[in-house]
């Protein structure tokens, strides 16, 4: 009796003791986010693994073979410079995943480091930060890509260090928040209580009890970086030739609509919206992930 | 198959309630939370619905009202109310008859008014709703109905909005709401869990009244044994989604013929129990709802229990007239099973088996087994230690070490002048500029705790006790004032010797489910304060998780589970574990068990003593529960608005106590006896607890003190002794004072340090 859940043989098996098999159910249980999950493999696949398979000469232009349709040689046509565009997306989705990825991943770690602490902290320090915070979310991103572009040459790492700058803005608020109610749990007291350090405390009660949120929000944080990558490339400010990416395919697809040229329209469309509805769902399902073992606490 | 009692035959059955199923829909399977209950409210009548947590209680009552959340399902049976069947109207209907012929109350009236409109809106609505009533003329009747539930000056509060009112008055707003309309039936679903013992007493003393006045039928749903005494003229106790007993209260609370109800009933702490035995309790926890066995659903914990209860499931049968048990072996048929399962002893009075005799004994062989099995090694039983499931020192109560000499026992702590108060600040609360005022939570405050002794302290919530405890278990500074345990004053330590002098007292919270980190295995919670300081290298560490699981009746197998994994009174356990993993002298324990069942609590309660006992451990209990400070406590304080207003041996205190407020405590808490019930005052502390931040001049309690004079306005009453040890601070206390010396740390004269009181 001492422990149902504890003690009682034979009954550990029906229930998943461990928080990550329990999660990974919860995850597949959402059908939408699992059809995301596939949705997104798929596109790594074809971005990083899709030109070794399919071998196509990016870098030279070639005028003879500009504006091709879609053919045995060129499955999806080529481009106004004549490259392959199938082999044209996979490039672009290339730096695409990239951006995506290196500012979900900076941002959510400046943002979660910098809300923590403000969180943390509370009293003047917190105010300093967060108004720091809202400052800077004022001003308009495409205002900073500009002013950038017209400064150095922009290349990925440059728009991914940019994007990040305004997206761990969010972050940081979200997971203020959270830690300014996390710090008066009764957890983080008792800890305090037999004496633990502030980074002994952030590290082993407030981070991991973040990561819930923090991951789930990082997720929505690609998905907005791709757009904004995208929405940049089409304004011509993004990484010059013969480095590409899907927007830029897409703006040129659409100076060449009236031409009848789809296939430079359309396959990249497809694919911007194809990534970022999946990682959005992904999202969705994390979260559902988070608020069971909430329930379940 | 309705069996239901028809009493009374004088009056109208109200609401029946035939073979209720109600089923929850979960993600992976189907939960019956309520199973064939069948139910009758008369006119102008009480039933009593009573049982633990998850028992279907609530959810019986909500599927009167069709409020099930969307995963519920009315699946099997009747609602009656009158002539009609509710489980068959159309929502539309529904919504008619909801406020209009029944109405519901919660224990959170926050959640059920609406913040952003006024309490008189929130009052009239139900009448412009289903009476298409005048403006005017609903605000007039309005103003009536928050006169009638005593709401002082209603013609002000009616533009309040009811985050300006206090947790009792919400309560009575409610009221008023649910009664606009004078429904036939109120469902009053825990009204005053939430609520202090004093405002309970003035809010079920309100239903009272307001049901005879009305002629109104009444299904009052809580798990408190004593508001059923008290308050019902019949009662319906359930179990885990079955009803179990169901008879006249007077009958039941004589005659209990359910083991889980009798049992339910031993397990409740009595005010008058003399703190040297040990509860009885009911091993183990309510059955997995998901997961039954089929058989008698209280089966594994009843110590009744013959072969047939586990083939078979009991259904309702009427013992004597008006009198249904679902039971095999009811109580009083047989002769007592005393002889065939003599761990787990008999009622109250009588040497009574240690909680651990239920629980690692049954479990320990198994469990071993299994983990010498898994981990391929081999555990000892517990050495040294009183092994858990060895006869249970019976002849020598617990407590008696501090019982024997309370008196001479060396002071581990010492409070002295404290004060605590927090500023109020206007505006945006950005830290800047003075405050404006300050809430007064503890006002010079001194007193003395005995090593291995239990000091209890009460009060209503609001009246600064949880501060005080924080204080000294060193969570909270104060503004002024001293606390030294073990002559070492805790307030002036800093850095490194702060930290290392926190081992010596530790905080035991009162939610065992914010207390524990969700995101850490159990084992490393219990290893966290030894990691912490740095005690022993790895291996002692983990051994020491091991002795402290083995010393709360939790299996090694524990330490690798998650929190979730394990119910609230396993929680509670494993924050007791960790709050001893550095040995601590003193243990702070805010609330220990208010957030959890009966029948859990006591076996709580009893692991408190027993490792008390074992370990020499001094508690300072902060709670608002009286009967279980009864239990724990050899010292009793009682803090009113910041001050301390009685203080002395338990046995004293509660048997000759000498301040009104006190009394007046002790009068309140519902007894689980009818008798006592049914002959008490009306609620013997009126009003509700004046604001911190302006206390009353003065003695702090004058504004509700039947004996107040004008001496009490002027002058703050000093300290005096009633008996060794037993001091109160009153001019007019119920005992003349005596000549003795007060007891040390505790000073006569209150004055304030900084001359400003
Ligand atoms: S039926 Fe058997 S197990 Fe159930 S309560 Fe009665 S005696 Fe106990
Ligand atoms: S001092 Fe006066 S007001 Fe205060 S408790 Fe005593 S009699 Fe009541």
């Amino acid at each position: 009796m001492i422990a149902q859940a504890a003690a009682l043989p034979g009954e550990e098996i029906s229930r998943p003791s461990s928080i990550w098999k329990q999660s990974l159910a919860t995850f597949i249980e959402n059908r939408l986010a699992l059809a995301g999950a596939i949705v997104l493999v798929l596109l790594i696949l074809f971005s990083f693994v899709g030109p070794l398979l399919y071998h196509t000469n990016q870098t030279a232009t070639n005028l003879i073979n500009e504006n091709l349709a879609p053919s045995g040689s060129h499955l999806l046509g080529t481009t106004p410079e004549g490259r392959d565009e199938l082999g044209r997306l996979m490039v672009g989705g290339q730096s695409t995943i990239e951006v995506g990825l290196g500012v979900g991943v900076l941002a959510t770690l400046f943002g979660m480091v910098y809300g923590s602490v403000a969180g943390y902290l509370g009293g003047v320090v917190d105010a300093v930060m967060m108004r720091i915070v809202d400052a800077l979310l004022s001003i308009p991103y495409l205002f900073f890509v500009v002013l950038l572009a017209a400064l150095v040459q922009v290349n990925l790492l440059v728009l991914i260090l940019v994007l990040s700058a305004v997206s761990w803005l969010s972050t940081a608020r979200l997971v203020r928040g959270e830690t300014l109610s996390l710090r008066t749990r009764d957890f983080v007291s008792a800890s305090t209580g037999f004496g633990s350090r502030m980074r002994h405390v952030i590290a082993r009660h407030i981070t991991p009890n973040l990561l819930g949120v923090v991951v789930v929000n990082g997720t929505l944080k690609v998905a907005d970086a791709i757009l904004a990558f995208a929405a940049v490339a089409y304004l011509g400010l993004g990484p010059a030739p013969p480095a590409t990416n899907w927007g830029e395919l897409i703006s040129a697809g659409i100076n060449n609509l009236f031409d009848g040229y789809w296939w430079q329209l359309w396959p990249a469309g497809v694919l911007i919206v194809a990534i970022v509805i999946a990682v959005n769902v992904i999202g969705d399902g994390l979260s559902d992930v988070v608020e069971v073992r909430l329930q379940k606490r | 198959m309705s069996q239901d009692v028809m009493t009374d035959p004088g009056k109208r059955p109200v609401l029946q309630v035939q073979n209720l199923r109600t089923e929850f829909r979960l993600r992976s399977s189907t939960v019956v939370a309520v199973d064939d209950v069948s139910l009758t409210v008369h006119e102008g009548e009480c039933l009593g619905l009573v049982g633990e947590s998850g028992c279907g209680k609530s959810t019986t009552g909500l599927s009167i009202m069709r409020l099930l959340p969307r995963i519920g399902h009315i699946t099997g049976g009747k609602v009656l109310l009158g002539e009609r069947d509710l489980t068959t109207l159309s929502e539309a209907e529904m919504r008619k008859v909801r406020g209009n012929d029944v109405a519901m109350i919660f224990q959170d009236p926050m959640t059920s008014l609406n913040p952003t409109s006024t309490i008189g809106v929130q009052v009239a609505e139900p009448l412009r709703i289903h009476f298409g009533t005048h403006r005017k003329a609903a605000a007039k009747r309005a103003l009536e109905m928050l006169d009638l539930v005593g709401v002082p000056n209603p013609r002000e509060r009616m533009d309040d909005y009811p985050h300006q009112l206090s947790g009792g008055l919400r309560q009575r707003v409610m009221i008023a709401m649910a009664l606009t309309a004078q429904p036939k039936l109120l469902i009053a679903d825990e009204p005053t869990t939430a609520l202090d013992v004093t405002i309970q007493a003035q809010i079920l003393d309100l239903l009272d009244r307001l049901r005879e006045e009305l002629s109104m039928a009444v299904l009052l749903i809580t798990h408190d044994m004593g508001v059923i005494a008290g308050r019902t003229d019949r009662v319906m106790v359930m179990y885990a989604a079955k009803a179990v007993e169901s008879t006249s209260t007077a009958e039941l609370f004589e005659d209990t013929r359910h083991p889980y109800a009798k049992a339910l009933l031993e397990s409740v702490p009595q005010l008058t129990a003399s703190s040297s035995t040990l509860l009885p309790t009911i091993p183990g926890q309510p059955p997995d709802l998901t997961n039954l066995t089929g058989g008698c659903r209280f089966a594994p914990r009843c110590r009744h229990a013959k072969p047939d209860c586990g083939t078979a499931e009991p259904t309702l049968e009427e013992l004597e007239a008006g009198h249904l048990v679902a039971c095999f072996h009811p109580v009083g048929s047989e002769p007592e099973p005393a002889a065939d399962a003599p761990e787990l002893a008999a009622p109250a009075p009588e040497p009574v088996a240690d909680e651990a005799a239920d629980e690692p004994a049954a479990e320990l062989p198994t469990v071993v087994q299994r983990v010498q099995a898994v981990l391929g090694i081999t555990l000892e039983p517990r050495p040294a230690e009183p092994p858990p499931a060895g006869p249970p020192a019976a002849a020598e109560p617990v407590g008696a070490q501090a019982a024997a000499d309370p008196m001479s026992a060396p002071v581990l702590v010492e409070i002295e002048r404290l004060f605590k108060e927090y500023p109020v600040r206007r505006g945006l609360g950005l830290g800047f500029g003075p405050p404006a005022a300050s809430v007064k939570a503890v006002s010079g405050i001194s007193l003395t705790i005995r090593r291995g002794e239990t000091f209890g302290l009460a009060g209503e919530s609001g009246c600064g006790k949880t501060t005080l405890g924080r204080i000294v278990a060193g969570h909270e500074h104060p503004t002024a004032g001293t606390v030294r345990i073990d002559g070492k004053e805790i307030l002036r330590l800093h850095g490194a010797e702060l930290r290392r002098g926190r081992r010596q007292q530790q905080l035991m919270f009162q939610d065992p489910y914010a207390s524990l980190n969700p995101r850490m295995r159990v084992g490393a919670i219990i290893r966290e304060p030894l990691m912490v300081q740095g005690s022993g290298n790895r291996r002692q560490q983990w051994e020491r998780v091991a002795e402290l699981l083995g010393e709360i009746g939790l299996s090694r197998r524990a330490m690798d589970l998650y929190p979730h994994e394990f119910s609230g009174g396993q929680r509670q356990r494993i924050g007791l574990a960790r709050a001893l993993a550095l040995n601590p002298g003193l243990i702070v324990a805010d609330e220990p068990v208010s957030a959890l069942d009966v029948s859990i609590q006591s076996q709580i309660l009893n692991l408190m003593k027993r490792l008390q006992r074992d370990h020499g451990l001094t508690y300072m209990v902060v709670s608002h529960d009286l009967s279980v400070l009864r239990y724990l406590s050899d010292t009793i304080g009682v803090m009113y608005l910041g001050k301390l207003v009685e203080y002395g041996p338990a046995d004293d205190v509660y048997d000759a106590p000498a301040h009104p407020y006190t009394h007046g405590l002790i009068q309140t808490i519902p007894v689980p006896d009818p008798k006592i019930e049914r002959t008490k005052e009306k609620a013997a502390v009126r009003g509700e607890l004046p604001s911190p931040v302006h206390p009353p001049s003065g003695c702090r309690f004058r504004t509700r003190c039947p004996l107040a004079q004008e001496l009490c306005a002027q002058q703050e009453p000093p300290m005096q002794v009633f008996g060794p040890g037993h001091v109160a601070a009153c001019h007019f206390p119920l005992q003349p004072p005596t000549t003795l010396e007060p007891p040390p740390g505790v000073q006569l004269a209150m004055t304030d340090p900084r001359g400003d009181a």
